[in-house]
């Protein structure tokens, strides 16, 4: 065995698995607070994606690109602003006008949304794919075998350092703060929530602010990762970020985190030992294979039905 | 007399399609007493319950509740700001804890709105800044009281779900004192408790009306509890109200024995089958 090669790959699957990861919240938050899949959520992120490299753009015009931790920051901040009014626009127009209505409603009211957004986008960007400069570069040579170096890029260590900030900044929001608190109750009793003066829409405004601003980040790390984006990336990043969370156990916010790092790894080593075409066929194989066996997922609770 | 008023219903009428549910009710609540709202199943003290808590929008009538800034029409008030600056907090039949989180957390949800004022919407509570970690102590330090009240204090890091029932019924109405009520409407808090708990719960109510000064409204078909504790009785039969006074006026009511016991059903029916019924008692 070529612990070299398996190194790498494990690097590069911690990579993908993190942006995964950061997707998957913002559907595994929206499903615990209002329990339905926000399938426009692959979108918000492409656009997450798009505001990143517009606002480098606009950087690089105005000459500023030459500063390169001012244009990160600026490049996150603009692309977390703008996505986020994108998350909120999406629930308060697609969304909560349907709250009441039955859950398919909302689904296919999702589904309508996710194709709106895309359209959007490829006319209003073009469907040509864009690229984007490599920003980051460089790394290190971790390890050196006969026919194989080891190297962890300094994207890769921005993107798992970012994502693992993010997560725990995140984790205390919700289990601290007296908004975490609000989702939560949300989350178990809405009508109850609104009672004790909880404003319930606001609240789950905030969530999908929060998802949204979550999935540009992913976003704007794919861009610079992989150096092209185009109006269709939404679709499969989106429904692998939704397999992470359902493998997670949807509506468990570890999970999603979990889920997405699995999903990663699996594609990466998928890709690495087997066969680069059927990576994906893996990983929604592994989507079957949970809605089947462990619909509930890794760290979700089994809905136990009360007699 | 006026200016003890805490709740004024007037002329509540609640219409579901052609269903009438509640039909021209008008009624007070006063501060400092506990009102208790009986009748027959069906009688529409619940959608009573549900029009003050701005889950219905009564078809007509006017709801004002007498806060202490001033009057409040609660017909017009969104739902999720009624119980805000002491307005009205409500418990249900059903036990409605948020059984995932401890018993403490279920206190400080309550008082949300205060921590979230003191937060600036979280940012301050992310990073822990000095007016927050002052109101966030404070709001612990309320729910420690009415933990010591209802006699939970031990298992304040409980999960609410794992308390056994009666706890959690008392958790329930310390959840709902933790919002800094000036009405606290109880429905049916006495369903399922032993005569322990029930006579504890007693005491609690009473405590409520006379230490903390909140009026109390009360659905009730234990009728020991509303005889022992009400200070007014407010009696429904078909969505109208058929008695008002205190319990002791009530209870001898005849309008209010005729709904809970029925008409005399032999005078009703036609005299040939009362004939018959009267000759051969044991046929069939």
């Amino acid at each position: 065995m070529d612990w070299a090669y398996f190194l790498q790959q494990l690097i590069n699957g911690l990579t993908l698995g993190a942006i995964y990861g950061l997707i998957a919240i913002g559907y595994t938050m929206v499903y615990g607070i209002i329990g339905m899949i926000n399938f426009a959520h692959g979108e918000i992120y492409m656009i997450g994606a798009f505001h990143s490299l517009i606002t480098f753009l606009i950087c690089q015009a105005a000459g500023i690109s030459g500063i390169l931790p001012l244009t990160l920051l600026l490049m996150l901040f603009v692309s977390m602003v703008l996505t986020s009014i994108y998350g909120w626009g999406v629930e308060r127009v697609a969304y909560r006008p349907l709250r009441g209505s039955f859950r398919l409603a909302a689904l296919i009211s999702a589904i309508g949304m996710s194709i709106f957004l895309q359209n959007f986008v490829q006319i209003s960007q073009g469907a040509r794919v864009k690229p984007m400069q490599p920003l980051v570069e460089g790394g290190i040579t971790l390890m050196e075998s006969a026919n194989f170096d080891v190297q962890l890029s300094y994207m890769q260590i921005v993107i798992i350092v970012l994502t693992f900030v993010l997560m725990v900044v995140f984790s205390l929001l919700i289990a601290k703060t007296s908004l975490g608190r609000a989702q939560r109750a949300c989350e178990q009793d809405r009508t109850m929530a609104g009672l004790l003066g909880v404003n319930v829409d606001r609240t789950i405004s905030t969530t999908f602010v929060m998802g949204a601003a979550l999935a540009s980040v992913a976003g704007m790390m794919v861009t610079l990762y992989y150096g092209v984006i185009d109006f269709y990336i939404g679709f499969l990043a989106g429904v692998k970020a939704f397999t992470a969370a359902v493998l997670g156990g949807i509506g468990s916010l570890p999970g999603a985190m979990l889920g997405g790092l699995l999903i990663g790894l699996i594609e990466a080593f998928w890709s690495g030992y087997l066969t680069i075409e059927y990576k994906d066929v893996a990983t929604f194989g592994i989507l079957v294979l949970v809605l089947i066996f462990r619909p509930w997922g890794l760290l979700g609770k089994p809905e136990v039905e009360k007699v | 007399m006026t200016d003890n008023k805490l709740l004024e219903v007037e002329h509540l009428t609640m219409r579901f399609g052609g269903l009438v549910a509640i039909d021209n009710l008008s009624f007070n609540a006063n501060k400092r007493e506990i009102t208790a709202i009986i009748g027959p199943n069906g009688a529409g003290k619940t959608t009573v319950f549900n029009c003050l808590t701005g889950f219905y929008v009564p078809t007509e009538g006017r709801l004002t509740l007498h806060a202490e800034d001033g009057p409040r029409l609660l017909e017009r008030t969104e739902g999720f700001r009624i119980p805000r600056n002491n307005g009205v907090a409500r418990t249900f039949q059903n036990i409605r804890l948020f059984t995932g989180m401890t018993v403490l957390e279920n206190l400080i949800v309550a008082q949300h709105n205060r921590l979230m004022e003191a937060s600036a919407f979280s940012i301050a509570g992310l990073f822990n800044l000095g007016s927050y970690a002052k109101a966030e102590k404070e709001a612990v330090e309320k729910a420690k009281f009415w933990l010591e009240k209802v006699g939970l204090y031990e298992q304040a890091d409980w999960n609410a779900g794992n308390l056994p029932y009666g706890s959690q019924r008392r958790l329930e109405i310390a959840r709902a004192m933790c919002t800094d009520p000036s009405l606290l409407c109880l429905d049916e808090p006495a369903a399922g408790l032993n005569p322990r708990e029930s006579a504890e719960l007693n005491i609690l109510l009473q405590s409520i009306r006379d230490d903390q000064g909140v009026g109390c409204l009360l659905i009730e078909h234990d009728m020991s509890v509303v005889m022992q504790i009400s200070d007014h009785v407010v009696v429904l039969d078909y969505g109208k109200k058929i008695a008002d006074g205190d319990p002791e006026a009530v209870k001898n009511d005849p309008a209010v024995i005729r709904a809970y016991l029925g008409e005399e059903e032999d005078d009703e029916l036609p005299p040939e089958v009362a004939a018959d019924l009267h000759l051969d008692p044991k046929a069939h």
